[in-house]
């Protein structure tokens, strides 16, 4: 189990084959208030870089990019009631959606915990 | 992040937002707090069931003085201000030639003067348009050494009896000159958030002080712009470059209301034959407040769409409502899908949203009437 991050404030648990995606405690705090969360859609085919699905706080609406490539297994249902969970609990139970890999390499190219960190101290 | 970019100017509450630790954003040319940390949600509920203070020191202030003033004002706007009492305030727009409108402002009757409040970002537009049309029949002169703050909620009147007993029983819309201590404050009842409220006009070297009085007393808590926009939305009103602009008349906009009667008999304020005519004969598109049927946001600059699919509109102001806890939003629309209840779609993200047109505001008006 690894956790790993992108440049764009998310975050990816990786179990074996699956992906685990939510926005970063970062992120949610730069976006404020979080008043609705749009999902991709179970058993649909995403591609590293795709626009995955929304996050939208009161006053603007920001994507969400999957970082890797496969199918949507599960997505949060919760954010639909809850959408606040991802300002909550960001990297609990403010998970977004879980991708089954088909192109686990595309991992390589993001960052750990110590580099993400760095990455937003740089931010600011 | 902690220092202003050097081309944005600053209001005299600038080092307040700091030490309370706003999220500053560039707006209208200034830098302003859009938010604080207790957060826009929260801030908009607390503006709606006690009292939020906003800075909005930004905003254009002036006086038109002199015995021609109220005439000359009217030249330039369909409201009747001739017909305001002696301490009355209005809501108004400056209209071009073609009846859009160049800008919507407040006009206080103030012991003889007018004191005028205006749109941050049209600013020098309206300076030059006022100035320039009505030449040296009314000394317009702009107010640069005053802050400019609204106390906005249901205990706003409580909060600011305190300091200004007098501002308690001030009619809805009417102005006041009022001494906190020594400090002459220009204060009216009015505001953008469909609360009671008050704005409040302070000397520069003062409106620090004031602000943390305020801030200290229980009821009061600091809200920033983007609080302000979702209380406006909620409440119907314009915002200018968004909802009303040069190409959209009072009409379209549904602010016929401010057209005065004596006005339109008249005709002399500029692009009233349009605005006269789409009174009498129903203008072709109108502002009407939309509820997107889900929970997805629809932002400004969305289509709107009948049921065959055509784009037949836009949405000009669209956001989260808190307090009707639901997307609200407003936008133009054909006359005949106008009256509420009317169901259309909205295309968001590549997707057909369905919604209705509804009777706005989506949260019921507060304002003070006795």
């Amino acid at each position: 189990m690894s956790l790993m991050f992108t440049a764009d404030h998310e975050w990816i648990l990786v179990k074996g084959d699956v992906a685990t995606i939510g926005i970063t405690d970062y992120a949610q705090q730069a976006l404020g208030d979080i008043v609705f969360v749009e999902t991709p859609e179970v058993g649909s085919d995403v591609s590293s870089g795709d626009e995955a699905g929304v996050v939208e706080s009161v006053k603007a609406a920001s994507e969400i990019y999957v970082p890797v490539s496969g199918e949507v297994v599960e997505v949060n249902e919760d954010l639909e009631s809850e959408p606040s969970k991802v300002n909550t609990d960001p990297m609990t139970d403010g998970w977004m959606f879980k991708v089954r890999m088909t192109e686990p390499a595309e991992l390589d190219g993001l960052m750990d915990e110590a580099a993400y960190t760095s990455h937003i101290e740089g931010l600011d | 992040m902690a220092h202003p970019t050097s081309h944005l100017l600053t209001t005299p509450l600038d080092s307040l937002h700091r030490e309370l630790g706003a999220k500053m954003v560039p707006f209208a040319g200034y830098d302003m707090p859009v938010s604080y940390p207790i957060g826009v949600l929260k801030e908009h509920e607390q503006t709606r069931v006690r009292a939020g203070l906003f800075d909005v020191s930004h905003m254009g202030q002036a006086y038109l003085k002199g015995p021609d003033a109220v005439d000359a004002i009217e030249s330039l706007v369909p409201g009747d201000i001739s017909g305001l009492a002696g301490n009355g305030v209005r809501y108004t727009v400056l209209t071009n030639d073609q009846g859009g409108i160049i800008d919507d402002l407040m006009i206080s009757r103030c012991e003889g003067d007018l004191y005028l409040v205006f749109n941050a970002a049209c600013k020098e537009q309206d300076i030059a348009h006022i100035t320039g049309s009505i030449g040296d029949r009314a000394s317009f002169e702009v107010i640069h050494d005053r802050a400019l703050i609204a106390l906005q909620g249901p205990d706003a009147s409580t909060v600011l009896a305190r300091f200004l007993p007098a501002s308690r029983h001030m009619d809805f819309m009417t102005v006041a000159r009022l001494h906190w201590d020594e400090v002459e404050c220009i204060v009216t009842r009015s505001g953008y958030t469909g609360e009671d409220g008050y704005e409040i006009s302070i000397p520069c070297d003062d409106a620090q002080d004031i602000c943390r009085l305020l801030l200290d007393e229980p009821e009061v808590e600091a809200c920033g712009l983007g609080a302000r926009d979702s209380l406006r939305l909620e409440a119907g009103l314009c915002l200018y470059g968004n909802d009303i602009d040069q190409t959209t008349t009072p009409v379209e906009a549904g602010l016929t209301w401010i057209v005065g009667k004596r006005r339109r008999t008249e005709k002399n304020f500029p692009g009233a034959d349009r605005i006269v005519q789409q009174i009498n004969d129903q203008p072709t598109r109108k502002r009407v407040g939309i509820r997107p049927d889900g929970r997805a946001p629809a932002r400004a600059g969305t289509d709107v769409l009948d049921l065959n699919g055509h784009v037949v509109g836009h949405i000009t102001s669209g956001g989260f409502g808190p307090t009707t806890g639901g997307p609200v939003a407003m936008g133009y629309v054909p006359i005949l899908l106008s009256e509420p209840g009317t169901e259309i779609g909205l295309s968001v993200r590549g997707k057909v949203l369905p919604a209705r047109v509804v009777k706005m505001p989506f949260t019921p008006h507060h304002y003070y009437n006795g």
